[in-house]
């Protein structure tokens, strides 16, 4: 049951000193309500739920941009058109998810409230090392999960405020945790979006060369990979953007990344293949 | 063997009163003060890391006066209550009289239980509304007791005199600005005279429904607070300035990340 139901008194364990963790809270208190928790029959379920597919990062100076495409897919159906998979963590980070949306829009509802609760308890923010290896735990609980099929595999990144930069992590199923620089890619389409930073990516990007570099991978990733899904000019629909610096993360306006993705596709009609990039 | 002393209920529940009132009567105020945007928390607390005034959730806070190992332990179990009801619920299902009613009964069955000792605390649970009539002031005493407070209150060691300041001055619907010189007046007003408290030894937080953020509550401090505290000044660029910093805090950091 959630909370005291079976006292009217706070349950020992709420008044308890020590853990500042709220998984572990959960953990002894509703181990049910834990994402991934239940035992499933033998077999592939992969193809029982829908699933969230290419999300990238990349670094400026001063910040970190993250943006997902709005397709999740059940197999060759598409399952929904305007999914979001980039969310705020806390004030100064954002998750993004690829894998199994169920279970993964849990695990970030429950990294959300982790964060929240250490931060309330403590009076103090979690690093942004002691966030990222939170996530890789959360991560590592699924692992039965992702053997069957239920992969969750997030793209965290924030600005740190220690040293005052971006950051980029990503994970593997077993929840081994990799710092990435410059910037990266997860999700079905990652390959294709990758390989369009690596030709985009500039160290003196700003924020605006950032939003228009991720827009332009996640069209390339579109443009090659079935599951993810490019602008939507008819319904406009375009990716979720969501920007961090040393004011805290904004998600960008839904007209000013449509502005961005317009003008995308714009260039696109002239040349399908994106921006030219210099041999030498 | 000795005969046990008979002490008749009355009196046991009277011996265990006066114990938690004395306790609570040594601590400072906290001053509780209702404004146009939210609900304002003002106490005299030179601690920068122990705080009197703490974040619950989204959009309800916890004042607490009293011994500080027993308020702690409360808020903590209200911390977790909370994002436990919000991770299995939704965020709108939090509301600060389900907190209310579970420090009730918690306080209550501590002060009746014979083989524990009374908690020392009085508290409140203060939550924003959308609009001004609907935020709420619950305040709980040692003994579980609730009542539901309107306008301002005040808890702890010189209640009355400082109560007494508020009803004379207290206007409704007044500005950030008015309440926090209200609330630290009132902290500083004593029967022997008023006396000024220094922006380092207040603690000032407030719930304001205006933040854009989810999350609605943040501490005055510092340089904010001295500005807040300014002495009014009839020329309006300095209140323009006010709030141009008023919108700046909003942006930056979370609540509570800077002790």
């Amino acid at each position: 049951m959630i909370g005291p139901s079976d006292s009217p008194r706070l349950a020992a364990a709420y008044m308890q000193p020590g853990s500042v963790s709220f998984t572990d809270f959960l953990a002894a208190q509703a181990p049910d309500l834990l994402p991934g928790r239940g035992v499933l029959p033998a077999g592939d379920a992969a193809g029982l739920a829908p699933h969230a597919t290419t999300i990238v990062a990349a670094t400026f100076d001063g910040g970190v941009v993250m943006a997902g495409d709005r397709r999740a897919t059940m197999g060759h159906i598409i399952a929904q058109r305007d999914i979001e998979k980039v969310f705020p963590a806390d004030e100064y980070s954002a998750v993004g998810i690829a894998g199994t949306a169920g279970l993964a829009v849990e695990m970030v509802r429950l990294f959300q409230t982790e964060l929240e609760h250490y931060e309330k308890i403590e009076g103090t923010t979690l690093s942004m090392d002691g966030k990222a290896n939170r996530l890789a735990a959360l991560i590592r609980n699924n692992l039965g999960m992702a053997m069957q099929g239920l992969s969750v595999v997030p793209l965290f990144a924030g600005f740190d405020l220690e040293s005052e930069k971006g950051r980029i992590f990503s994970y593997d199923v077993t929840g081994g945790r990799y710092e990435e620089t410059a910037f990266h890619a997860v999700g079905s389409g990652s390959l294709f979006a990758r390989g369009s930073l690596k030709k985009l990516y500039r160290d003196d990007l700003g924020e605006g060369g950032c939003v228009g570099a991720v827009i332009q991978a996640l069209y390339d990733a579109a443009d090659d990979d079935s599951a993810t899904g490019g602008p939507d000019l008819t319904r406009r629909i375009f990716p979720v953007v969501q920007v961090v610096t040393a004011d805290g993360g904004r998600r960008l306006s839904d007209e000013l990344v449509a502005e961005v993705a317009d003008r995308v596709v714009a260039a696109r009609m002239r040349r399908p293949d994106g921006p030219v990039a210099e041999l030498l | 063997m000795s005969t046990p002393f008979y002490v008749s209920p009355e009196q046991m529940m009277k011996d265990r009163a006066d114990f938690a009132r004395k306790g609570i009567a040594r601590g400072r105020s906290v001053v509780v003060v209702q404004y146009a945007d939210g609900v304002l928390f003002a106490s005299e607390n030179p601690s920068q890391a122990l705080h009197k005034v703490s974040e619950i959730y989204d959009r309800i806070a916890f004042a607490a006066v009293g011994r500080y190992n027993e308020f702690e332990n409360l808020r903590i179990a209200g911390v977790r209550l909370a994002d436990m009801r919000g991770y299995s619920y939704d965020r709108r299902d939090v509301t600060g009289r389900g907190l209310a009613n579970a420090y009730a009964q918690t306080l209550g069955t501590i002060f009746s239980a014979a083989g524990e000792k009374p908690y020392e605390v009085e508290l409140f649970v203060a939550e924003v509304g959308d609009v001004a009539s609907e935020d709420q002031l619950y305040r709980l005493t040692y003994d579980g007791q609730v009542a539901d407070e309107h306008d301002f209150a005040v808890m702890g060691g010189a209640a009355e005199v400082v109560a007494a300041h508020l009803e004379e001055n207290f206007v409704q619907g007044c500005t950030l600005e008015a309440a926090v010189r209200l609330a630290v007046a009132a902290l500083g007003h004593s029967e022997q005279g008023d006396r000024t408290i220094g922006v380092d030894d207040l603690e000032v937080a407030v719930l304001d429904r205006t933040r854009a953020q989810m999350r609605k509550f943040y501490r005055l401090r510092g340089a904010r607070l001295s500005e807040l505290l300014l002495p009014t000044v009839a020329d309006p660029t300095p209140r323009g300035s006010a709030v141009d910093s008023e919108a700046g805090s909003d942006t930056a950091p979370a609540p509570d990340t800077d002790l």
